[in-house]
C-alpha cells in the first residue's frame, strides 16, 4: 500500500512536471497574424505629428491608402524616406494618400519617441500624416512584422480591402538601382481596374520594437 | 502525500533556477576570459551574393548549420550575438557550427561591420551579404521568412528550421538539441 502511494505520488510529481514544463518550455515564435490580401482593414485613429487624430474615415475622396509601418531610425527606413514623400506627391492625386505609422515602442527604441517623429516630419518635410501606434494594436491588426512594411488598402463598396503587402520596390538600400517598383506598378494596375500581378513582395527590414 | 508532490516540484524548481544562474555565470566567464585581441586587419569577411550564400545553406555534411542573419545596426541583433558565440564554442566538439550573415550596407563593410567584429572579438564566421534584391532571395532562405531581422536558420543534412524571433542561450540550446537528438 506505502509503496503504491509512492509509485502514485511519483507519477503525478513526473506528470506535474512535465505539464508545468511544456508551459514553461513553450516559447516558438507566434503564428504571423494579421491583415492577408483581400482581408478587411478596420480604420484607425492615430494622434499625427501635428498633434491632430488621424483616421482612413478623414479622407472621403481617396480610393484608397499607401499604408508604411515605419520609423525614425531604421536604415531601411531612413532610406525609404524621400522614396515615401515621392509616392505621397505620385499617388496622393491619384486618390491614394500614403499614411506613415511608427508602431515602435521607445521604451525599447529610444530614438523612436513622437518628439522625435515631429522632428523627423519636419526635417525631411514628410507631406504625408507620420502616426504614432501607441497603443501597438494597429501594426498587431495589420501583422506588421518590419519597418518599412508596406500595405496597399483599396476601398470597395464601402470597405477598405488590402491589394499589397510588402516592400517599395526591389532595392531598398538604393533608390537609384530600382529596377522594378514594386507598389507603384500594383496601383497603376488598379487604377487601370487590372488584377495586380505581384500581391506580396519580401524585403529586409528592422523588426517592429515592442 | 500532497507534501511529496510539493517537495519534488519545489526541488524541479530550485534546479531549475540554479541552472540559469550557472548558466549566466558561465556566459559572463567566457565572454571575458577567451580569444584574443583582434585588429581590423585580422578581420576577413567575404562579401557575397545570394548565390554565393546558398551554397553555405545547403551544406551536406555531418555539421548542424545555424546561420544568423543580422546587421551592426539592429540592436535585437546585437544583443543576441553572445548567445551565438557561446554555442559556437560550446558546441564545437558536437559538429555544431555559427554562421553570422551581416546585412549591413556594403558602404558600411570598412568603417562599421569591420570594427565591430575585432572589437567584439568574434570568433563565428562572419560573411556580408550584398545582394539588393531581396524579394527574389528572402522566400529562398525560408517562405516563413518576412525580411524582418534577427532571424535565425538552423539547418542539417536531414532537417531545416527557420525561426524570425531573438534567442536566449537556452532557447536557441533546446532547438539545437532537439535537432542532435534526432
Amino acid at each position: 500500500m506505502k509503496r503504491k502511494e509512492i509509485l502514485t505520488a511519483f507519477v503525478l510529481a513526473v506528470f506535474s512536471i512535465v505539464v508545468l514544463s511544456s508551459f514553461i518550455l513553450s516559447v516558438d515564435a507566434p503564428v504571423i497574424k494579421g491583415y492577408h490580401i483581400g482581408s478587411e482593414v478596420a480604420d484607425i485613429n492615430l494622434l499625427n505629428v501635428d498633434n491632430k487624430m488621424v483616421s482612413f474615415s478623414d479622407f472621403k475622396d481617396a480610393k484608397g491608402f499607401i499604408v508604411i509601418f515605419t520609423c525614425n531610425t531604421c536604415p531601411f527606413a531612413v532610406a525609404s524616406e524621400d522614396r515615401i514623400n515621392a509616392l505621397d506627391a505620385e499617388f496622393k492625386t491619384k486618390g491614394y494618400p500614403v499614411i506613415a505609422i511608427n508602431p515602435n515602442d521607445p521604451s525599447v527604441q529610444p530614438d523612436d519617441t513622437f518628439v522625435l517623429m515631429q522632428q523627423k516630419a519636419k526635417e525631411k518635410d514628410f507631406t504625408f500624416p507620420y502616426l504614432y501606434d501607441e497603443s501597438h494594436k494597429v501594426y498587431a491588426e495589420f501583422g506588421a512584422a518590419k519597418t518599412p512594411h508596406v500595405y496597399l488598402v483599396q476601398k470597395e463598396n464601402g470597405k477598405k480591402i488590402v491589394k499589397y503587402i510588402g516592400a517599395i520596390d526591389d532595392n531598398v538600400r538604393n533608390a537609384s538601382s530600382v529596377k522594378e517598383r514594386f507598389l507603384a506598378n500594383a496601383i497603376y494596375e488598379l487604377l487601370a481596374g487590372k488584377e495586380i500581378t505581384l500581391k506580396e513582395t519580401k524585403a529586409i527590414g528592422c523588426s517592429v520594437k515592442v | 502525500m500532497i507534501k511529496v508532490i510539493f517537495a519534488i516540484g519545489m526541488l524541479f524548481f530550485q534546479s531549475c533556477a540554479e541552472n540559469r544562474t550557472e548558466s549566466f555565470q558561465k556566459e559572463n566567464a567566457t565572454s571575458s576570459e577567451i580569444k584574443i585581441a583582434k585588429t581590423n586587419s585580422a578581420v576577413r569577411i567575404p562579401t557575397l551574393n545570394y548565390n554565393d550564400l546558398e551554397l553555405l545553406l545547403h551544406k551536406k555534411n555531418d555539421t548542424l548549420y545555424i546561420v544568423n542573419f543580422w546587421a551592426t545596426w539592429c540592436k535585437p541583433c546585437i544583443k543576441e550575438l553572445p548567445v551565438f558565440e557561446k554555442i559556437n564554442t560550446d558546441y564545437k566538439s558536437e559538429k555544431v557550427k555559427v554562421l553570422l550573415v551581416s546585412l549591413d550596407f556594403p558602404e558600411q563593410k570598412e568603417k562599421q561591420l569591420i570594427p565591430f567584429i575585432a572589437k567584439r572579438k568574434i570568433n563565428s564566421e562572419v560573411v556580408l551579404l550584398d545582394d539588393p534584391d531581396a524579394n527574389s532571395w528572402i522566400p529562398k532562405v525560408s517562405t516563413k521568412w518576412s525580411g524582418a531581422i534577427p532571424a535565425t536558420l538552423l539547418y542539417n543534412k536531414t532537417d531545416r528550421k527557420f525561426y524570425e524571433r531573438s534567442f536566449t542561450y537556452e532557447e536557441l540550446e533546446k532547438e539545437i538539441k532537439s535537432i542532435l537528438k534526432k
